[in-house]
């Protein structure tokens, strides 16, 4: 049977309803207010993109395998404070490590991702190895990793850091700020692994149904403890280039990222029940929620009521998206 | 009163693409047994569920007494007498029976200004339902603590208690005990003395010239006619159903039996009730069949050997050699396939593509520079099993659930195919699948013989143990009560003996 005109219109809308409602806003946003549409305005909006991208594709991996990753936000916050605590001026007064020289910004930032992956192998092991569901497992890590990023900082914020660090912020490569490069790279280094390697094939199977994936062969628990480091450290990473972007860090920075991210990946497209989303998807979600922030600005609304907006903009963007799926009667 | 019970004129559906039924009717008896008959993919379920008002049908007519009425929704098909025994079975396992007979139609009482829920009246309704069935189930008892043919006469009982006038049986028996299918049958009987009209689908040949009065055939959501059930012959049914006739579904047995390639010595497993102290041998280009009632424990034992469940003790030895399964890699290492029972549960991963069904097991093996997937070579794999186990699929990148069940474990076959394995466990390989496809499977089980392949094959169909092993061991309670050499000797009682030892 063939489809008609307008149902192919139809279903186009449907498939692409997110996409759709983000360029119809941009394109009024941009029509009513002349400042939008400015390379500046653009240039802040992609660095806001940046980290919350390198978020989205960490918790990206835990949502295609049917979890989630509710720490992300402390794991953040612990990311940003390693890193902040490693890359002080010497001369600043309320330095945390007096005396000590600052390490190279790069270096600092591996020990932060290797100290938050550790937690994070930590959390997929007990999701893993003992069946504790991702939402509590997660849970867990997310109290243990603030009560200790406290007891690490004292609970004092950070600040004074080196221009070599702040300079991922404010250097520009290509006219590009160092914050977006690095989020194009995690994004290609992300795309590989769903679909160049193995564990990226091990993911959605995981995610699709979990005992035909052991059936086949796949070993399900090594994946998971996998996904659930790499996004760990994916979430130091962003933590790292917020403290650069702000100039300093706290224990509270980097709260409730995560489900901003989580909503941003099921805005794109990424099946919160598993084994659905793309590298593109966490970009559209991401881009959606940063765009409409910004339009709803420019457009004046209340600060307040645009989380309004934004709440039932997801609403309506997920049932329009759920319907690609949900089987039709 | 009118004629026929029930009446469905010209019921046309379609869903997007295709068109699942053109023009079928349906004319049920009161007081009979009427089996709708046809390969997957005919439209039986579809038919069902326009009926049972879960589907919207485009066009058609629903006649009850006579009566032309309309059916909205589930609730509303019930509340006209008409009730349906699921074959995938949507029981809540937490519940008690009661709970589960009586969901969303709660019986209440008033205490006061509130409406609670009167669980003296539930559980005593719920015995006098089970009792007019010759149940003997505690009403209070979780449904979780019953067995799955238990679990499918409560579906029965509750349909019963609706005081329906017609009643589908979805596929009841497929995953009940033959002792449980003829209890089904006694209920069946009785509720057609009582003039209850009963549709009733299945695939099984043998408890359709059984059980029903009258046979409907279903083609292609066609309809091909109604006949008196004595009129047919099982394979003028087979005919009807296909289109061609049939002759042998079973291919010659041309594959040369070589030398033992498995030892399995005293397998047992850590549950006390599962299978212990089993040993066989396997040899080479042999097909060695599984027989015995289902809760048998043969599932078990293959998933046990596989590395799927634990095991308490026992060797297994492949080429002589001693092997250690922990895992389902391990298995495969050693050179172990698996098909499973129950395909959609941990067979198939529905969302993802055919390739990717396929590749799940393999990826590791196409891999360039120890980490990179080798996409080409991996598509080659994939179109080259497609093409020859001819799947029917517009392309690779199909998802797997939009394929129907044939054409579903054809792709599981790719799989374990693509990983070439010396031996081939298959577990109910042809469950749920039409003749047509269930031949195409006896062919590739032949050829693998053929390649030296070994193959254990657990059926619960018996002309297809009989008609495709070459060998049969038999199982009761988890034990190897038997095993039959001789072709000659392999009969149905010889099977039936062994397998009821307990």
């Amino acid at each position: 049977m063939q489809k008609t005109q307008s149902q192919k219109i139809r279903d186009f809308l449907i498939n692409n309803g997110v996409i759709i409602v983000m360029i119809v806003l941009v394109i009024y946003t941009g029509m009513t207010s002349k400042n939008f549409f400015t390379v500046n305005n653009f240039l802040n909006l992609f660095a806001n993109m940046s980290y919350r991208l390198v978020i989205a594709l960490g918790i990206a991996g835990c949502v295609i395998t049917g979890g989630c990753d509710l720490s992300g936000g402390r794991m953040i916050g612990l990311g940003a404070c390693i890193a902040g605590t490693l890359l002080q001026k010497i001369d600043y007064a309320g330095k945390f490590f007096p005396g000590m020289n600052p390490l190279p910004p790069l270096v600092a930032l591996l020990v932060a991702m290797l100290i938050c992956a550790c937690f994070g192998a930590v959390t997929g092991w007990f999701i893993a190895y003992l069946s504790v569901p991702p939402f509590i497992s997660t849970l867990a890590m997310m109290e243990i990793v603030y009560g200790l990023n406290m007891i690490y900082t004292n609970s004092t914020p950070l600040g004074g850091y080196t221009t070599a660090y702040t300079n991922f912020s404010t250097g520009k490569f290509l006219g590009l700020s160092w914050l977006i490069w690095i989020a194009l790279l995690v994004a290609a280094i992300t795309w590989f692994i769903f679909n160049m390697t193995r564990h990226g094939k091990y993911m959605y199977a995981i995610g699709g149904n979990v005992q035909a994936a052991e059936v086949a062969g796949v070993p399900v628990k090594k994946t998971l403890v996998i996904i659930y480091a790499k996004a760990s450290a994916f979430f130091a990473l962003a933590g790292f280039m917020i403290g650069a972007k702000a100039g300093g860090a706290s224990v509270n920075t980097g709260l409730s990222y995560e489900m901003e991210a989580i909503a941003a990946c099921a805005l794109g497209g990424v099946s919160v029940t598993g084994g659905r989303g793309k590298v593109s998807s966490a970009f559209i979600g991401v881009a959606v929620l940063e765009l409409l922030k910004v339009a709803l600005q420019f457009l004046g609304m209340n600060a307040n009521a645009q989380f309004i907006a934004i709440g039932i903009v997801i609403f309506i963007a997920i049932s329009l998206d759920i319907r690609k799926y949900v089987a039709k009667k | 009163m009118a004629e026929y019970k029930l009446e469905l004129k010209g019921v046309c559906k379609s869903f997007p693409g295709v068109k699942a039924l053109d023009g079928v009717n349906l004319s049920v008896r009161p007081g009979s047994v009427h089996a709708l008959m046809g390969e997957n993919g005919a439209g039986k379920s579809t038919l069902m569920k326009c009926l049972f008002g879960i589907y919207k049908m485009d066009e058609g007519e629903i006649y009850i007494d006579g009566q032309k009425v309309e059916i909205r929704d589930p609730d509303d098909a019930m509340a006209k007498g008409i009730a349906m025994v699921h074959q995938e079975l949507q029981p809540v396992l937490a519940r008690s029976v009661g709970e589960n007979m009586y969901l969303g139609r709660f019986p209440v009482k008033k205490i006061g200004p509130l409406q609670v829920i009167d669980h003296k009246t539930m559980y005593s309704e719920t015995s006098r339902w089970l009792s007019e069935l010759g149940l003997d189930y505690d009403p209070k008892a979780l449904l979780s603590s019953l067995s799955i043919g238990q679990m499918q006469m409560v579906e029965i009982a509750k349909a019963v208690s609706h005081e329906a006038k017609v009643i589908i049986f979805d596929e009841p028996t497929s995953s009940l005990s033959d002792k449980e299918v003829d209890f089904l049958f006694k209920v069946m009987n009785d509720l057609r003395d009582r003039g209850v009209a009963m549709i009733y689908i299945s695939h099984k040949m043998d408890e359709i010239k059984r059980i029903s009065d009258d046979i409907t055939i279903m083609r292609d959501g066609t309809y091909v006619g109604t006949w008196s059930a004595d009129e047919l012959t099982t394979d003028q049914i087979i005919a009807k159903m296909v289109g061609r006739e049939l002759t042998n579904i079973y291919p010659e047995h041309k594959h040369e039996i070589g030398d033992v390639i498995m030892e399995v010595e005293g397998l047992t497993s850590i549950h006390e009730k599962s299978f212990r102290d089993v040993s066989f041998t396997l040899r080479r280009g042999e097909i060695l069949g599984f027989g015995g009632l289902v809760g048998a424990q043969r599932t078990e034992l293959m998933e046990g050997i596989f590395g799927i469940r634990h095991l308490a003790a026992g060797k297994i030895r492949i080429n002589g050699k001693e092997v250690s399964i922990k895992h389902p890699s391990d298995a495969m290492d050693a050179g172990l396939g698996m098909i499973t029972e129950d395909r959609r549960g941990n067979g198939i991963v529905g969302c993802l593509s055919i390739k990717d069904n396929v590749g799940i097991s393999v990826y590791n093996k196409y891999l360039k520079s120890g980490f990179v997937l080798d996409h080409p070579a991996i598509n080659k794999v994939v179109n080259d099993s497609i093409d020859m186990l001819s799947i029917k699929t517009p392309s690779m990148q199909e998802l797997i659930q939009n394929l129907s069940g044939g054409n579903q474990q054809k792709v599981i076959v790719a799989r374990w195919l693509a990983n070439n394995p010396d031996i081939l466990i298959m577990d109910e390989p042809t469950r749920g699948i039409d003749v047509g496809a269930k031949h195409e499977i006896y062919e590739i089980m032949e050829r693998l013989a053929q390649q030296g392949k070994a193959i254990i094959m657990i059926s619960s169909e018996m002309p297809e143990l009989l008609g495709m092993a070459d060998r049969v061991c038999v199982m009761c309670s988890g034990r190897l009560t038997g095993e039959i050499h001789d072709k000659a000797d392999m009969t149905q009682e010889k099977v039936m003996a062994y397998a009821t030892q307990f």
